[in-house]
């Protein structure tokens, strides 16, 4: 209790004095008043955490058939109707928020299954966007036939890039990667004669099928919705797989990993290349959409909202990335109201969440073990364990 | 028996951490069956030599056979189907990963589904604790619990060579009985073990032979029970 007013107060300081700069005293000052309120909040909430944690891990752990798949359903009813109960505005929102779940989930293979911290996951993600729009407009093929070429063109660049980071690990990783993120956009900038330098590609072809050429946000929206579901139950089956089990074993502890048999050279290439290929599938799709891509939209920003998606909404845990992502998407876009602010409440917002929930909205029990070992409820099934080894 | 029964063969190893040379010529021989044990100080290189077996670490020199074949410069993952297993210093259980899920790791090797279920079934009798805590994440185990998950977990890739890196590390005396009762059982049913141990005593009480070693090489060498009366080994290792 007493840290968590700490960290409160601590937390909103830092923020106040932070944005005094930006808002000018009056306003931080009332952003100061709304982070108390916020603390409040937080304060009668936290004593039911326990309960609702309790309430949501059953959801999520035990088979609770009919309510989880009445929620589903309810979700996917109000996923599908979309178009039609909301505006165009709405519609393009949406399609980029499943964009980014595909891409949240791609990066969670790297991050969250095989626990390897990657800051240039953006690079995948704009070549496979450039894969399209090269095949696309120099080769005249289809979308079908580019879009999968897209993802292997990225998961290539994954095993390429993957590569010579196989002994590092950590803040090691995280630099190298950073830096592979930044030398293919750099090198997108530069080469004139191929990716048309900072001018990008135009007249990017749309898909078009059975007479249809999608033209409308909502033939997008649609055609998101089936990539966005193929790629939640590609990454479903891989976690529950032995692929998966092999990951999760190499990010707890390489060297047993090791000792029981797992190639960790391989699982670590195949997660690189796994991860990269949604990349390049929602590259080419966002390519196909845009009509036209430059290196702008493949910043290193980019990749730290995506890695922020992960981390917010729950590593490893598929719901909890969702989550995160369509958050950390729609959150933004409803702050637009708050121009130049909105930037500034999207990172208070963010430090908040990893201050008082590090695991994630949805962490799964997993995470939960990982950060707070000192929790009560371990602490006392240990030393249950040990009372019952020394009876025996 | 003489040569023709050395199940693993070590001939002069030598392993390096960078400029740091922790094995300098290393020799010795497991016979089929047996166990043997390897002792030494703290630093003397022991984990670095069953490292080096299960090719985790790689020899600059020397040469390492099993069943006659050469095995130095394998990856691990070969290794481990090779037929040798380890049970790492400090047990190394996967801690976030279920009691179950810790065994079945184990037998990430294998791909006889029915076989896997089969000695979970017989591990689950050896070990019951494991079978009353099977869904329970390994890292809220008991220290002597974690070994046993650790042993049984080696032991389900069915190893025809047992490598055990110190398993009475900070266990209770009742522990450490238990657990050696264990290493001696697996033994009875064929598995050939080789243990590493600061526990001297107890190591050369339950093996057939056993190996010193002191700063990366081999000091000593002989049966167990000679070894158990060793002037030396007494004094330095067995407290007088
Ligand atoms: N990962 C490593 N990096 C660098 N040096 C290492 C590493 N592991 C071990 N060493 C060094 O190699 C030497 C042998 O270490 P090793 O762990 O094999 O000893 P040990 O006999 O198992 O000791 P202990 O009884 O303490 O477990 C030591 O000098 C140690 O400092
Ligand atoms: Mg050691």
């Amino acid at each position: 209790m007493m840290q968590d007013i700490k960290k409160w107060a601590f937390g909103s300081l830092w923020l106040f004095i932070l944005t005094i700069p930006f808002l000018g005293i009056i306003n931080a000052l009332y952003f100061l008043v709304s982070l108390i309120v916020l603390a409040i909040l937080w304060f009668i909430y936290k004593p039911f955490e326990q309960n609702i944690l309790d309430v949501q891990s059953k959801l999520l752990q035990l088979p609770m058939p009919s309510i989880r798949w009445s929620l589903y359903f309810v979700i996917a009813i109000l996923v599908l109707i979309l178009p039609f109960i909301s505006d165009q505005y709405i519609t393009n929102v949406a399609t980029s928020a499943i964009t980014y779940i595909v891409l949240a989930l791609g990066l969670n293979i790297v991050v969250g299954f095989a626990g390897l911290l990657d800051l240039g996951y953006v690079a995948f993600y704009a070549v496979g966007a450039y894969s399209y729009a090269l095949l696309s407009t120099k080769a005249g093929l289809s979308f079908w036939a580019v879009l999968p070429l897209s993802a292997i063109m990225a998961a290539i660049f994954g095993i390429i890039l993957g590569f010579p980071t196989l002994r590092l690990r950590g803040d090691y990783l995280a630099i190298v990667t950073l830096g592979f993120g930044e030398m293919i956009r750099i090198t997108l900038n530069n080469w004139d004669s191929v990716t048309g330098g900072p001018n990008g590609i135009l007249n990017i072809k749309g898909p078009a099928t059975l007479g249809l050429s999608f033209s409308q946000p909502h033939h997008y929206y649609y055609l998101i919705i089936i990539i966005g579901i193929f790629t939640i139950f590609a990454v479903n089956r891989l976690n529950n797989s032995r692929i998966g089990r092999a990951w999760v074993a190499i990010r707890e502890d390489e060297i047993a990993a090791e000792a029981m048999g797992i190639n960790i050279v391989k699982m670590k290439l195949l997660a690189f290349a796994l991860g990269a290929s949604f990349a390049g599938i929602a590259g080419g799709f966002f390519a196909s959409k845009m009509k036209f891509v430059s290196p702008e939209s493949f910043t290193f920003f980019e990749s730290v909202i995506i890695l922020c998606m992960v981390v917010l909404g729950g590593m490893g845990s598929i719901p909890g990335v969702i989550l995160g992502a369509v958050v950390l998407i729609i959150l933004p876009e409803s702050l637009r109201g708050f121009q130049n602010y909105r930037m500034i409440i999207f990172g208070a917002a963010m430090v908040l969440i990893m201050l008082f929930r590090p695991q994630g909205f949805i962490g799964g029990v997993r995470r939960r073990l990982e950060l707070h070992p000192e929790d009560e409820k371990i602490l006392k099934q240990e030393t249950e364990s040990l009372y019952d080894v020394k009876q025996k | 028996m003489g040569g023709g029964g050395a199940l693993l063969k070590i001939d002069n190893i030598h392993t390096s951490y960078g400029v740091i040379e922790a094995l300098k010529g290393v020799s010795l021989k497991v016979k089929e069956g047996e166990i043997a044990c390897l002792l030494g100080a703290n630093g003397a290189g022991k984990s670095t030599t069953l490292l080096t077996i299960c090719g985790v670490n790689k020899p600059t020199k020397g040469q390492i056979t099993f069943f006659s074949r050469t095995i130095n410069g394998l990856p691990p993952h070969e290794i481990v189907e090779e037929g040798i297993s380890l049970v790492p210093e400090g047990r190394r259980v996967f801690p976030m990963l279920t009691v179950y899920e810790n065994l079945r790791m184990g037998a990430f090797v294998r791909r006889d589904k029915m076989g896997i279920e089969e000695d979970l079934e017989s591990i689950y009798k050896n070990f019951p604790i494991l079978k009353e805590r099977k869904n329970q994440m390994a890292g809220t185990l008991s220290g002597g619990e974690q070994q046993m998950l650790a042993i049984a977990r080696a032991l389900i890739s069915r190893p025809r060579l047992l490598l055990l890196d110190e398993p009475s590390l900070g266990l209770a005396p009742i522990m450490v009985e238990k657990i050696f009762k264990i290493i001696k059982d697996i033994n009875k049913s064929g598995a050939t073990i080789l243990l590493v141990e600061q526990n001297a005593a107890l190591a050369l009480e339950i093996a057939d032979y056993g190996y010193v070693m002191e700063t990366g090489k081999i000091a000593m060498e002989d049966k167990a029970e000679k070894l158990l009366k060793n002037k030396k080994i007494k004094e330095i290792y067995l407290g007088g």
